[in-house]
């Protein structure tokens, strides 16, 4: 279990984080979600014993962070950001450097290491210099580093930056078979991650959490960003005027963007975001045979992860803005 | 103890391995070689007189200057370059393993370049009659001259991720140490005596003259003490910025 105390962390002037609390029970995979700059490596930084914060205080099972380090840092596997890793070492041998380290027997050395190499899927590489491979090979490489010893805790800090799409796919199901038996913490500011893998999200923003919850909650508690999209034959402004003076609808626009579907002759298409609570199927198809119109189609689509994260952060970023100006 | 031995050793093989890996080993064990060497033979030849006083006194001191810095340089200053750091100190290892598994690299290297140099003592021994004493004095002086710089360039590259700023903060301060006895004449001689005790020079004669004192060893013994400290200090830094 990891616990984090009211954590401030100050780089001279510039204060990264502030008052940062929370607990990550044991098992569970949270996502610490936030744009750059957030104060997520910061956060990781202080967990993992790098650095001090210069207020607050971290409980590793119940073990604190400073007074029992070492303790401390044999129970987490780390993966920093960027994944540094030396260059000129070979995987095999980088591995059984950071085993030695680890203070794991040397029998079982070469067993651990292949495992990882299985799990990590770095077979074809062994013998490589890590300077010679491929991001998403060193990736792995910095993925299998921070699990060799079995640890009961993982963080990795951005483990798919500068991925290809498939390389991200597959580290991606990496970290979800992994994250299994662990307790993990995965920072990203990439939202879409969050989604794919955590049982928890945090959102961080300008060095505070704006929001906790499962990927489900935290939808649901967002406010009126349902959205309806319906392709209707029918007069144009009718339609739309009929929409607009639906009750729960909160905005209509058009629906005919780049990469929509072109539309039947007649036909028009928009898109109603419904406020909160409301859910708008039922009265625009009942709105659409009392005009008698006809429903090409309709499609909803609930408030995406995406909206919550935007609305907490560039909203919030742009209500400090205005704070500041006032 | 034991885990500290075997921590600092797995850093050891790791640092050697680098060293020899990037040839940075061999570009600085031949330099030195052939240095060594040029001036060994022209002092035998054209002055024709099999002098080591001058090679173990001046040459390779002056040598060393250059040489021990450009070793040191990259053991702290990449890590802190390259992130490694950050993955070194998030391990269950204390600082002092890794400044003393690096320390200790570095110094294997130093030997082994001195060890080289074996040849041309070895060649007077043939051609004429070196005064033994003198010559193992003066090796074990250089080894201990070049221990301390070691750990004073291994402080310097801790101070910085930039190489070449690791090499010239290192480069100066041995510069230093190395320049104190010879600028003394200018001092009142009260300063003066402390200057000399404290340059490494002064310390160096007394071993090259075949004579191992202990305040002399004790002498490089705090420096590299001091340094080594130093440079753990500097592994910590971040703790208390
Ligand atoms: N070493 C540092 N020195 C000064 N400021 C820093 C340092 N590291 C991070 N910061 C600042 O702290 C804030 C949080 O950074 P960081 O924790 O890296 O955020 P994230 O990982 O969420 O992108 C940023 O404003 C960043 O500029
Ligand atoms: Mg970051």
């Amino acid at each position: 279990m990891i616990e984090v105390k009211n954590l401030t962390k100050d780089y001279g002037t510039t204060r990264a984080i502030e008052n940062v609390s929370f607990t990550v029970p044991t098992g569970q995979i949270m996502g610490f979600l936030g744009p750059n700059g957030a104060g997520k490596t910061t956060t990781m930084k202080i967990i993992t014993g790098f650095m001090p914060p210069t207020e607050g205080q971290v409980l590793i099972d119940s073990l604190d962070a400073i007074d029992h380090s070492l303790e401390v840092r044999r129970k987490i596997g780390y993966l920093p950001e960027n994944t540094p890793l030396y260059t000129d070492m070979d995987v095999v041998g980088y591995l059984t450097f950071v085993q030695r380290l680890r203070g794991i027997p040397q029998s079982e050395h070469s067993v651990r290491t292949r495992r990882m190499i299985e799990l990590c899927g770095l077979g074809e590489v062994l013998k490589k210099d890590i300077g010679e491979l491929s991001k998403g090979y060193r990736q792995r490489v910095g993925v299998a580093q921070a699990m060799i010893h079995d640890p009961e805790i993982l963080i990795l800090d951005e483990p798919t930056v500068g991925l290809d799409p498939n390389q991200i796919v597959e580290i991606r199901d990496l970290i979800k078979e992994l994250g299994r038996a662990k307790t993990l913490i995965l920072c990203t500011h990439i939202l879409p991650e969050v989604d794919a893998t955590c049982d928890r999200v945090l959102i961080v923003n300008r060095g505070k959490i704006v929001a906790d919850g499962t990927p489900a909650s935290l939808r649901a508690a967002a406010s009126g960003h349902d959205r309806l999209t319906v392709e209707i034959k029918g007069p144009s402004d009718q339609i739309r005027s009929a929409l607009e003076g639906l009750p729960g609808a909160a905005r209509v626009a058009r629906g005919d963007g780049a990469d929509a579907e072109p539309l039947g002759a007649g036909c028009s298409r928009f898109v109603v975001e419904s406020a909160s609570g409301h859910d708008l199927r039922e009265t625009v198809f009942a709105m659409v045979r009392d005009r008698q119109w006809i429903l090409l189609e309709m499609h909803h689509e609930a408030t995406r992860l995406e909206d919550v994260f935007r609305q907490l952060t560039v909203g919030a970023d742009a209500q400090a803005a205005a704070g500041s100006t006032s | 103890m034991t885990t500290v031995l075997a921590n600092t050793w797995t850093f050891t093989l790791k640092e050697l391995r680098s060293f020899f890996n990037s040839a940075v080993a061999y570009v600085i064990l031949t330099l030195f070689l052939f240095i060594t060497g040029w001036f060994f033979a022209s002092n035998l030849f054209l002055v024709n007189q099999a002098d080591l006083r001058d090679i173990f006194g001046a040459i390779i001191p002056l040598i060393f200057l250059f040489f021990v810095p450009a070793i040191t340089m990259r053991l702290i200053a990449e890590e802190k370059k390259t992130g490694t750091i950050e993955l070194l100190v998030t391990l269950p290892v204390r600082d002092v393993e890794i400044v003393l598994g690096k320390y200790l690299a570095s110094l294997i290297l130093l030997a082994a370049a001195l060890a080289l140099t074996f040849a041309y003592p070895l060649t007077i021994s043939i051609l004429g009659d070196p005064d033994t004493g003198g010559l193992v004095g003066g090796y074990f002086g250089l080894l201990l001259m070049g221990a301390a710089y070691l750990a004073i360039g291994l402080f310097t590259s801790g101070l910085t991720p930039n190489q070449i700023i690791a090499f010239i903060t290192g480069f100066v301060i041995i510069f230093v140490l190395y320049m104190l006895d010879k600028i003394i004449m200018v001092f009142p001689s009260a300063i003066a005596s402390v200057l000399e005790y404290v340059s490494v020079g002064y310390h160096l004669d007394n071993l090259a003259r075949g004579v191992i004192d202990s305040r002399d060893v004790l002498y490089y013994f705090s420096l590299i003490g001091l340094f080594l400290f130093l440079a753990v200090r500097t592994l910590e830094s971040r703790k208390w910025r």
